[in-house]
């Protein structure tokens, strides 16, 4: 680990130290690998039957079309949620002070409140209000209103990463707040802030699955109906998990990659127009909470879904 | 509105089982955080791939799904806690993920030279880890620990799912009894509202007590 905080350089002394250690961890992994596997053997969870079904394509067609129930509702919702998060972010940062009341309170409001909270206000207080829709669309309004408050956080800290410089050039051309904003400050903005807005993307797609409360077809209530129809449910479970982790960590795979390439863009761009030094730090903190969230925190974006 | 009056007791019995299975749970994830931190700056490889395995595995699978792995898949294979211990264990285990990544985070933003000068004064690594990195690390990661111990409350609302009888819960079931969703699931909200806004102002009050400038 060069250049860490905590060590020197190890020398041979060091060096052999940690070769014991790991000879001795990757032991310990294995001893318990063995244990956990001879128990579940035990019980004849890893009898071949048991997974059989990921070789039946009717099963393999039922689960597929609950990962793509799963993408669409993200999709359907992430959309929404950044149309809601572009408004509310601009008018956290409006000229006028009832604009800013209404926007604050719409996203301290919506990141207090649980997800499946919103989602079961959504499927069940609505149709009570004589709305009726298919319940797709009660899961993409509670994860758009939820995501929408996010993608406020993280839209509002691109726009104030960017130097000042930006705004009073645009006000001294006689441009007005809202020019401004959708000509000079949101095209930046939005530029760098795709990294956070990507992993935040993994953790709508996670609480996707609180879907599963509606009864909405999405993965995991697909998962969990083979399963009570076979003798496979926690093979099945285990699957769905493997599906949804190669799926996010692709997408987190993305986010990470359109970061580097962001912030290498800046290194060129910081002799001239680019944002400051402190954008791009600002863009990774954004995103670092942003991905511990699914979780979200308080007074910054932040998102762990979850 | 008489509706959430009525059943005043039943949200307050449910607010008091979030509050005992966010706080059980936030103790678990501080612990395994710990552990996940320090095996991801560990000089050992192996040991470090395993807590980036740990890390990348459970931040990218559905709190939902772990739970309902750990509930109803677990116990084919003999394994077989309460709903509620289940419950904390999966959520202490998902945010401890978190936490060790923002303790890893708050490592690595001490300076280098900060360490370099521990050790130019001769501090041993422990006494460097303890007086110098540590105190400084620590301040920086107050603000995402705190903004993972809320959203924690916000999670706990999950183990509902599963039949824990917390909030969440305790409002289906009043929904359940009287059908009117839209003032009991208000004034769910509202009671996650008690539990979090003060939760948010202890923490930026004690993220400005602790702040350093560099």
């Amino acid at each position: 680990m060069a250049g860490s905080v905590l060590y020197d350089a190890p020398g041979p002394r060091a060096r052999r130290r940690a070769l014991i250690g790991s000879v001795v961890a990757i032991a310990v992994a294995a001893f318990l690998l063995v244990i956990v596997l001879r128990r579940f053997a035990d019980k004849g969870q890893l009898d071949a039957d048991r997974w059989e079904f990921v070789t039946d394509p009717a099963i393999l067609r039922f689960l597929g079309g609950g990962l793509l129930n799963t993408l669409k509702a993200a999709a359907a919702g992430g959309a929404l949620a950044l149309a809601i998060g572009l408004v509310m972010a601009v008018g956290r940062l409006a000229p006028s002070v009832l604009v800013r009341a209404v926007a604050t309170s719409y996203v301290q409001f919506f990141r207090a409140v649980p997800l499946i909270l919103l989602i079961l206000f959504m499927g069940l207080g609505l149709p009570s209000l004589g709305l009726k829709l298919p319940v797709f669309w009660f899961l993409v309004f509670g994860l758009a209103l939820y995501n929408g408050a996010v993608f406020a956080e993280i839209f509002r800290s691109g726009i104030l990463a960017l130097p000042r410089g930006q705004r009073e050039a645009g006000a001294s051309l006689g441009l007005t707040f809202w020019q401004t904003m959708r000509l000079v400050q949101l095209p930046q903005a939005i530029r760098w802030m795709v990294p956070s807005l990507v992993s935040q993307f993994v953790v709508l797609l996670k609480d996707s699955s609180l879907g599963f409360v509606l009864s909405y077809h999405e993965l995991l209530r697909r998962a969990e109906i083979t399963g009570q129809f076979s003798r496979s449910l926690l093979q099945v479970l285990f699957v769905a998990a493997v599906i949804y982790v190669a799926v996010n960590a692709t997408l987190s795979y993305l986010a990470r990659w359109l970061e580097r390439r962001t912030r290498a863009g800046a290194m060129v761009a910081a002799a001239g127009a680019g944002p400051r030094g402190r954008a791009g730090a600002a863009a990774t903190s954004t995103q670092a909470e942003s991905e511990l969230s699914g979780v979200g925190g308080m007074g910054v974006p932040d998102r762990m879904g979850d | 509105m008489d509706v959430v009056l009525d059943n005043l007791d039943k949200y307050g019995s449910g607010m008091w089982v979030t509050v005992e299975l966010t706080a059980l749970s936030f103790l678990l994830a501080l612990a395994v955080g710990t552990v996940v931190a320090g095996m991801r700056v560990s000089p050992s490889a192996p040991v470090r791939a395993a807590g980036t395995l740990y890390v990348e595995t459970v931040r990218n699978t559905p709190p939902l799904v772990l739970l309902f792995l750990f509930v109803y898949g677990l116990p084919k294979a003999g394994v077989i806690y309460s709903l509620f211990t289940s419950a904390v264990i999966v959520l202490g285990c998902y945010t401890g993920a978190f936490v060790g990544e923002a303790l890893r985070s708050g490592i690595a933003s001490v300076p280098v030279g900060q360490a370099e000068a521990a050790r130019a004064l001769g501090l041993s690594f422990t006494q460097t880890l303890r007086s110098v990195v540590l105190p400084q690390a620590f301040r920086t990661v107050i603000p995402p620990i705190g903004g993972l111990l809320s959203a924690l409350v916000r999670n706990s609302a999950l183990a509902a799912v599963i039949g824990v009888a917390d909030l969440t819960y305790q409002a289906e079931r009043v929904n359940t009894a009287h059908t009117d969703p839209i003032p009991i699931f208000i004034g769910a909200m509202i009671c996650y509202l008690i539990l979090t806004l003060p939760l948010g102002a202890l923490i930026g009050f004690a993220e400005r007590r602790l702040a350093v400038t560099r």
